[in-house]
């Protein structure tokens, strides 16, 4: 290569390395700013009175006494509210077939479930909201309400929108090959089994809340929004509310977790902006934890009756299952609730090289908290039918696991290729994540540890997962379909009179490091030391326009417009410097802040050529117009998602007395293409490990038949704790994406996606010598009991 | 409407003077009144940690205290653990082993990790996960927080 050192080589190489976070250094001083943290002139809080009931007609709102209450500035019903703003409709065109019935902020004739807003209370206070709500009168009629998502279809149950017929919110089948046939060839096994995913949450730390402002004097709304997505609220605000989308500001400071939370349209959240407006002061809304468990998205919910047929040999000839799922009552706007469906349609198996397949999903409504787009979607309940049933044949034929997946895992040189359900697929590498997964857990050691410790009575598990991941999606996932969600995005970066960088971007940060990386691709594409580069992100008035961060798409899209932005600086920055130091471009470089000869000589410090440009350009010729400033966008074309790969194993130690499920060690090797920073990416999967292991062993929203939420607290709704997590081996594979320059794909949700099936193989593999076996999680004691006394009787 | 109550203690080295209503905790009191939000709140019912501060040396938590309870009393937030540098070994081993994402549960965290190192912990990864066991963290795999908190603790006896 002529010219500068390549971007991946060269002296400010940021990217790759294990950098901490300067921003670290803030939020550990206490001097995050969370949306509860800000507070503004005038602003009044706001409660809501929400449905007791997962079914009922209001019949009547008496507010009298709550108006008169200490401090109390404005009451809304629901009806007060639809004159404001306009009903939304959780639907899009690509997912034909789709119906959701127009949602209000606050619940209108009907409540639809437990926790359903249905008066709201503005206050100087949020204790005295809280007082005022208690003295609101809703006056109810409860119904029937259709629970059970495996009667929501049944001629008896209740159908929750009447002019729709019945529950169905959307079905879909997915074939390829002749499953019949396949299954009914000689010498084939079939091994069926029921799979329930309980509904779990995303429990963020930080619950959700909004601040939003309203200036009538320039008809401006201003929304501090705990969140992932500014722009697509930005739209939604507008939209609903009637304002210029130029007038609607969206701002996300820090953002205490979301996980795929924070990224819908929440009644309460728009009925804050209306009130905003209304009122023409600031109104705050922060969500209790009750408030959290009843509202937030719920995720999973699923039920899979599913088939894998296997030769003797060891050959999968396909997998065949009907996924069943309920999503709540209406379907969450604007990214619907079908997705997590359609993943699993699309992805089961994904990892193997299959003829056959066979899918049918149904999504159904139902009297729950509405379910939606949580951290990895669809992965856990797609990983754990095809590795689930992988394991399970394994042992019906008596081939190791591992050796199993040899057989049948997509070959490392067969890329590009499509997947069974004609997912198009390139740079995996499942093969050699296996061997390393292998290696680094050293399983010949541990399968000799299990067989011993069985002789004292002691019953260790060794489970694994060969999985797939969506990340960096294209258009073809929201845009498509009708929604206000950009899948490209943008960076901006500048060069500023002193030599220091100033970076912009549509990218957002919950912790993930998005701002870390931002400033170690720009520092290292550009040339300048990494504590002289400033990064905005999180606000619609500063930031170029784009999607945000979710589906594993921030370092792979955002980074990449990072990088090209940088790029193109350094070469209009080089231009400059050219005529300057009357020397050709193609002999200049830049590094540690300065314009050198490639030989690393310096020649001219960044900040003198600033100067020169911004004070002094009459030393400049005049037809050189440098702007220091470049902007680039990026979008994935050509694939509709860039899929990952990892594999991953889990060591668990069942106690067949109590049940009780010791996770002992877990292992993931991951495939994300080219690591920014190991340091911020090897905790992020661990994190995304201890989200699995939660929904596979602890996680579950408990629902008595009526609908009402049992364990709505965080003592009764157990999120995982340090001292029950395993330490957590990480290791890579870069097998960097074609589709872009940094070739970086998503990681985020890859843990989340593949430590449940790893974990219930392990605890399967456990119970095997009783004959035991478990298809239920979370896979709590009680449930591995059963399944214990099942196998003994 | 609860009634109200005059307090008077010092916060972060500093006194303070307040009339507040009976049912105030003090978490709220220090983040609405004082201005002090680097505490956190994360279910304001005990189990979290995210509201961990320091009052009178112990660790307490903040959601489980009424603000007339610390009357009296010298209580510490993050805000004056990083002022008076109490808490700086934890920071720079929290950032080296990027210990914290969203950073919501680390003030509490923080508090919860200096009480045990004060208190002479040992560098005992299952301990450590034990003593922190009260401090949610959704975002990390707290293998981090442990390994700083051991670092701390090697750093600091040796
Ligand atoms: S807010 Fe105090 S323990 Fe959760
Ligand atoms: S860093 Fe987000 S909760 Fe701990």
């Amino acid at each position: 290569m002529t010219g500068p050192a390549h971007i991946f080589d060269k002296p400010n190489r940021y990217i790759g390395q294990p950098e901490p976070r300067a921003d670290a250094a803030r939020l550990l001083q206490g001097r995050g700013r969370f949306v509860d943290d800000e507070k503004l002139p005038r602003m009044v809080h706001a409660a809501f009175v929400r449905s007791p009931h997962a079914h009922a007609k209001i019949l009547s709102v008496d507010t009298e006494d709550a108006l008169s209450a200490t401090g109390v500035i404005a009451i809304y019903t629901g009806a007060d509210l639809a004159e404001h703003v306009t009903p939304y409709i959780g639907t899009l065109t690509h997912l034909t077939g789709l119906r959701s019935a127009p949602q209000h902020p606050l619940a209108m004739d009907v409540a639809r479930w437990q926790g359903e807003p249905v008066v709201m209370v503005v206050a100087t206070s949020r204790a005295l909201a809280e007082d005022a709500c208690e003295l609101v009168d809703v006056d109810y009629d409860e119904l029937p309400a259709a629970v059970n998502s495996e009667t929501a279809l049944d001629a008896d149950t209740p159908v929750i929108h009447p002019e729709f017929g019945s529950n169905l919110a959307w079905e879909r089948d997915v074939i390829a090959g002749d499953i019949d046939a396949a299954f009914a060839a000689p010498g084939v096994h079939v091994i069926e089994r029921e799979f329930r995913f309980g509904r779990h949450t995303g429990v963020t730390l930080e619950s959700r809340g909004t601040l939003c402002e309203y200036d009538p004097s320039e008809d401006q709304l201003t929304v501090y929004y705990s969140g992932q997505a500014p722009h697509m609220m930005q739209v939604i605000f507008s939209k609903h509310l009637g304002l210029p989308e130029e007038n609607v500001r969206v701002i996300s400071n820090d953002v205490g977790g979301s996980f795929g939370i924070k990224i819908h349209t929440y009644g309460d959240e728009i009925a804050t902006a209306a009130a905003a407006k209304l009122l023409r002061r600031p109104v705050k809304f922060i969500a209790d934890r009750f408030e959290s468990f009843v509202t937030d998205i719920h995720a999973r919910d699923h039920i899979v009756k599913a088939k894998m047929g296997i030769t003797e040999a060891g050959t999968i000839v396909g997998i065949d299952f009907d996924d069943l799922t309920g999503i709540g009552p209406f379907s969450m706007y604007p990214r619907t609730s079908a997705i997590e469906c359609n993943q699993v349609l699309n992805l089961t198996g994904a990892p193997y090289v299959m003829e056959n397949y066979r899918a049918k999903g149904r999504v159904v409504f139902q009297n729950k908290t509405l379910m939606c787009q949580y951290r990895a979607v669809g992965h856990p309940i797609a990983m754990a039918i095809a590795d689930g049933l992988l394991e399970d044949a394994a042992r019906k034929i008596g081939m190791d696991p591992v050796a199993l997946r040899e057989l049948n895992l997509m070959a490392d040189d067969s890329y590009p290729r499509t997947s069974a359900t004609g997912m198009k697929l390139d740079d995996l590498s499942h093969k050699r994540a296996l061997r390393k997964l292998t290696e680094i857990m050293d399983y010949q050691g541990l399968r000799a540890d299990q067989t011993e410790a069985r002789k004292d009575g002691i019953y260790r598990g060794i489970g694994f997962v060969s999985m797939v991941e969506v990340t960096n999606p294209s258009p073809m996932f929201y845009g498509i379909g009708g929604a206000p969600i950009a899948s490209q995005d943008g960076a901006t970066v500048r060069l500023d009179a002193g030599g220091a960088l100033h970076v912009s971007s549509s990218i957002t940060e919950q912790g993930q490091g998005t701002n870390a990386i931002l400033a170690q691709i720009a520092a290292g594409v550009f040339g300048i030391a990494l504590n002289r580069v400033k990064v905005t992100t999180g606000d619609t008035a500063t930031t170029p326009y784009g999607g945000g961060t979710w589906a594993s798409r921030g370092a792979g899209i955002g980074g990449e417009a990072m990088l090209l932005a940088a790029q193109a600086l350094k070469d209009q920055v080089l231009d400059v410097a050219g005529v300057m130091l009357q020397t050709g471009v193609e002999k200049l470089d830049i590094r540690d802040g300065a314009v050198t000869d490639l030989d690393g000589k310096e020649r001219l410090p960044l900040a003198d050529l600033a100067r020169t440009v911004y004070y002094r350009g009459n030393e400049l010729p005049n037809d050189l117009n440098p702007e220091l400033i470049a902007t680039r966008h990026y979008r994935v074309t050509d694939f509709p998602f860039v899929f990952t790969n990892g594999a991953m194993a889990a060591h668990v130690e069942v106690d067949t007395e109590t049940g009780f499920v010791k996770v002992l060690h877990f292992w993931a090797v991951e495939d994300c293409g080219r690591v920014i920073n190991p340091l911020l990416v090897d905790e992020q999967i661990r994190g995304g490990v201890v989200q699995g292991i939660g929904g596979a062993l602890y996680e579950e929203c408990h629902y008595s038949p009526d609908g009402q939420f049992l364990n709505a607290t965080m003592a009764d709704y157990m999120v995982p704790m340090a001292s029950e997590m395993p330490d957590i081996t990480i290791a890579h594979i870069e097998t960097p994406t074609k589709t872009s320059v940094l070739g970086a794909k998503g990681a985020g949700e890859a843990g989340t996606g593949g430590a449940p099936a790893a974990i219930l193989n392990a605890v399967n593999d456990a119970l095997s010598p009783m004959g035991a076996s478990i298809w239920q999680m979370p896979m709590t004691p009680e449930r591995i009991l059963t399944m214990l006394d099942n196998a003994a009787e | 409407m609860s009634r109200s109550i005059d307090i008077k203690l010092r916060v972060n080295g500093e006194d303070v003077g307040a009339t507040v209503p009976a049912r105030l905790n003090l978490v709220d009191f220090l983040r609405e009144e004082l201005c002090l939000t680097g505490s956190h709140v994360g279910c304001e019912h005990g189990v979290c940690g995210a509201c961990t501060l320091t009052v009178d040396g112990d660790t307490v938590r903040g959601c489980l205290m009424l603000a007339t309870q610390a009357n009296g009393k010298e209580v510490t937030t993050i805000e004056g653990l990083a002022d008076s540098g109490q808490s700086t070994a934890l920071q720079a081993a929290f950032t080296k082993r990027n210990a914290l994402q969203c950073g919501f549960c680390t003030p509490g965290m923080l508090a919860s990790a200096l009480g045990y190192v004060n208190a002479g912990g040992a560098a005992d990864r299952d301990a450590i996960r034990q003593h922190i066991s009260g401090n949610y963290c959704r975002c990390t795999g707290y293998q981090s927080i442990v390994d700083a908190i051991c670092d701390v603790i090697k750093e600091t006896r040796t």
